[in-house]
């Protein structure tokens, strides 16, 4: 098995692109990424996306954007996995080049979901639940978030006033990102008065829906110099599965999926916990930022929101998370957001995150996750200087 | 020559009753469309959810009468018979909506009744038929009305959601027992609905004496003369409660007292049930009756007839959980004229 | 809803009719062919009581397509009496009534329709115990 790095990223800001269709945003971002990795060609293009079908009416979408970036010809597929597309595509594409079936190898995650409205778009969602048994008793996807969410704050003794840090350090560290959605800091106080959309689970609770989308270059590490200075290893990749539905968990508040493709990644990179430095959690909810942290080995039981309470998940703290804005702050377009984690990571793994940089970050880690914990995807990226 | 009776004797094996949880005030009916100045002819009716229509009321009402058959399994049941004239499908049964859920398909003879608010002891004639001709042991006769009134009509005030279900089994291993009943009918248009018309019309003051009270009168003084039995022989008598008046009027006619009617009175709580009107009338009965207690029940349907039965008790009932007609009565949560509107889906969302 | 779709789960939302599994008893819902709990092959159905406590719930303001008109309704987690979780609605209760542990019970509702021209979806939902006389 050959040794991965990433030679190239590139994003487009996330937000309402009202003026750009998916093959566009996700050229954008694939032309933006061979660009940082001076390359004219690549072997294959993965694209994770979950609802180009769905909410722009076009499947299909691999040889859409591989033709549309002018690569006709070129390996080109859609990966699916709920939201967590998009670091799914990632390990395919790791796959390839580690395998020794590719050299480079183009990941993308790319979303378009303005196009549609309002119902339409909250039932698209609730396709990353079980059809038959949460979505046809018209559960939205939000509503599964609440269901856990008032459950842990019953089983652990939180209110939902302690969940706020885990949205105030997104939207602080969003500020500095120019590719982020919202660029406002918000307040405990503005936290606590969020309009309520599905009890408990709030608006400052939740990320907001939008396009975008990410891309990154692959190679063998052993030729990265070639392409970047600055090549960012990946050390592991690893997918896991849970059930679809929360009622067939084991325990529906412990991510027994992201428990396993945690312990799968940090055995391939042979490290645990402790060595990692920063963390970008899947929060497109706030109770999801807990359940992550906690099945990632970060903290105990019930115990993911007291340690955002003492502060540990800011730039400056234990592990720090969302440190570029999250889900919560950078947007959540849904089957890019595991390749804007991923993009951020390197980001910071290159040093080249600005005011928002982890001093001497080394080893960084992303968890990206499909529907409510049925995929998780876990990434282990590390600093090649 | 008109008293009927099966070659073997059947009766009641167990009974169950349905009323939705909402209600609306006639006087909240009123004051939007007569200024308040109108006379209420109930106090309050029953409203169904979004959620509810015949199907479900019918299945929880048979639900409740399996509960009090203790041991009566529901691939016993020969037949799932729903009388009613709000069927949520105008073509597709509800009874196979309600065998499935019971558990009684797929060996049962299914089948919906029409007979305007007579639809459920139609229903109940024709159980007693088929359990008393050895057709089968068991059969479930339901009347159940999510009854419509045009709005600002006379029917609104008193247009009301719920029913009743019985099984019908052989006496051995009945709580009560069917004496014999009579069906007197007419061809008498004093209410109707026509095939896609969302709401009944009626004959304003013609639904009274040569509808209402003369197939009610006509019905119970046949069923008398032919069993010899008279008033006093009865400790409960429930009519067809289209209003609060009529029953006791008609009661009155008839030579019964209050005290023999008002126990299963319950128009004034819960409107106008339509098809489950009498039969809900009798669940309440039947909950409080005690062996060796005679009930008369004579319902009434548009168009126009009557049915009418004398049973006897046999037994205290033994309820097995099942709530009772009362407990569903004093269910109840008031709601205003805009959320009846919105569950009465008379908004337009799309 | 896609009408083969609908007929073929009819036992299930309108009976609550899962499994048991003949090895270690454990009791499934819904129906999935394997115990979870021991990996044997389970497909004896069982009809589950209906009776359990409410596990969690929240209650839903922006309703995806087809539940539209039933705004704002409550959803929960229903851990049932023989022992499986369930995802439902709850009905005929206020969700402020709604505490986590109440004793609920399953009652067959209409879980959406598919237009004015189209079929009816029945199934299962929750409310507070209705109880009976003792
Ligand atoms: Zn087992």
């Amino acid at each position: 098995m050959r040794d991965v790095s990433i030679i190239g990223i590139g994003q487009v800001e996330v937000g309402e692109h009202w003026d750009k269709s998916l093959r566009e945003l996700g050229y954008y971002a694939l032309n933006a990424a061979m660009r940082d990795a001076r390359i004219q060609h690549i072997d294959s293009l993965y694209v994770g996306n979950m609802l180009a079908g769905e909410l722009t009416g076009q499947e299909h979408i691999g040889s859409i954007i591989a033709d549309f970036a002018g690569l006709r010809g070129i390996e080109a597929v859609k990966v699916e996995a709920a939201c967590g597309s998009g670091a799914a595509a990632l390990r395919m594409g790791y796959v390839a080049v580690a395998g020794g079936l590719s050299d480079i190898v183009a990941v993308m995650g790319v979303e378009k979901m303005t196009d549609r409205q309002g119902n339409t778009v909250t039932s698209a969602l609730a396709m990353a639940a079980d059809g038959d048994y949460e979505a046809l008793h018209g559960l939205s996807f939000v509503s599964i978030n609440a269901l856990l969410m008032r459950r842990y704050m019953h089983e652990h003794g939180y209110s939902k006033d302690d969940f706020a840090p885990f949205a105030i350090n997104a939207h602080a560290n969003a500020v500095n990102n120019p590719y982020a959605m919202f660029h406002s800091p918000i307040t405990q106080k503005q936290f606590t008065e969020s309009k309520m959309i599905a009890d408990p689970v709030s608006l400052l609770d939740s990320s907001p829906i939008a396009d975008g989308a990410a891309c990154v270059i692959l190679a063998p590490t052993a030729i990265a110099k070639e392409f970047s200075e600055k090549p960012v290893r990946v050390r592991a990749s690893a997918i896991a599965t849970d059930s679809v539905a929360v009622h067939d968990r084991r325990d529906p508040l412990f991510l027994e999926g992201g428990a396993i493709s945690a312990q799968k990644a940090y055995s391939m990179a042979g490290i645990g916990p402790a060595d990692i430095d920063l963390f970008e959690v899947h929060d497109a909810f706030t109770i999801m930022s807990a359940l992550s942290l906690e099945a990632a080995g970060f903290a105990p039981r019930g115990k993911g929101v007291a340690l955002a309470q003492e502060g540990q998940i800011t730039r400056g703290g234990r592990i720090p998370i969302t440190t570029m804005g999250g889900l919560k702050a950078r947007g959540h377009p849904v089957g890019a957001t595991g390749m804007y984690q991923i993009v951020e990571l390197a980001t910071q793994l290159r040093g080249e995150a600005g005011k928002n940089q982890i001093a001497n970050a080394r080893l960084g880690m992303a968890q990206n996750i499909g529907g409510s914990g049925a995929t998780v995807v876990t990434t282990i990226l590390e600093s090649g200087n | 020559m008109a008293l009927m009776k099966p070659v073997r004797s059947v009766g009641i094996v167990g009974y169950g009753a349905y009323v939705p949880r909402y209600r609306l005030a006639s006087a909240e009916i009123g004051e939007l469309w007569t200024d308040g100045n109108a006379i209420t002819p109930v106090k309050q009716k029953s409203v169904p959810g979004l959620d509810e229509d015949v199907a479900t009321m019918s299945i929880e009402a048979a639900r409740n009468a399996l509960r009090r058959a203790t041991g009566v399994a529901p691939d016993k049941l020969g037949a799932v018979w729903v009388g009613s004239e709000s069927h949520p499908y105008a073509v597709k049964p509800t009874s196979t909506i309600v065998a499935e859920a019971l558990g009684a398909t797929p060996h049962t003879q299914a089948a919906d009744w029409q007979f305007a608010c007579k639809a459920g002891t139609e229903a109940l004639q024709a159980a007693i038929g088929f359990v008393g001709s050895g057709m089968s042991d068991y059969a479930l006769a339901i009347g159940m009305d999510a009854a419509q009134g045009r709005p600002g009509d006379a029917l609104e005030y008193t247009a009301g959601a719920g029913g009743a279900a019985f099984l019908v089994g052989p006496a051995e291993s009945a709580i009560a027992e069917f004496e014999g009943s009579v069906s007197y009918v007419t061809d008498t248009p004093d209410f109707w609905r026509r095939q896609h018309e969302r709401f009944p019309e009626h004959s304003g003051r013609f639904t009274g004496e040569p509808a209402y009270f003369h197939h009610i009168t006509s019905a119970a003084r046949e069923l008398l003369d032919q069993t010899g039995l008279h008033p006093a022989d009865f400790r409960y008598a429930i009519f067809h409660q289209p209003n609060a008046k009529f029953p006791l009027k008609v009661g009155e006619d008839l030579g019964f007292t209050r005290a023999q009617i008002e126990p299963g009175l319950l128009v004034n709580e819960i409107g106008n049930t339509y098809a489950g009107s009498s039969m809900i009338g009798l669940t309440a009965v039947l909950d409080i009756a005690a062996p060796g207690d005679r009930i008369l029940l004579v319902s009434f349907g548009s168009g126009a007839g009557s049915d009418a039965f004398s049973i006897r008790m046999k037994e205290t009932v033994d309820h097995h959980g099942a709530p009772a007609t009362r407990d569903y009565v004093r269910r109840s949560l008031m709601i205003n004229y805009a959320t009846y509107s919105r569950f009465k889906e008379n908004y337009k969302l799309n | 809803m896609e009408v083969a779709r609908f007929w073929r789960t009819t036992g299930q939302r309108y009976q609550l009719t899962g499994e048991v599994c003949p090895n270690c008893g454990n009791k499934i819902f819904p129906p999935r062919d394997v115990c979870p709990a021991c990996e044997h092959e389970a497909k004896t159905p069982y009809t589950f009581s209906g009776k359990g406590e409410v596990y969690s719930y929240s209650t839903i303001h922006a309703a995806p397509e087809g539940f539209e008109k039933y705004v704002p309704y409550t959803v929960a987690l229903v851990r049932l009496e023989e022992g499986p979780l369930i995802t439902a609605q709850l009905t005929d209760v206020d969700t402020k009534d709604v505490k986590v542990g109440m004793p609920v019970e399953m009652v067959t509702r209409v879980l959406r329709e598919d237009g004015e021209r189209g079929m009816l979806v029945y199934g299962y939902k929750f409310r507070p115990v209705l109880a009976g006389p003792r």
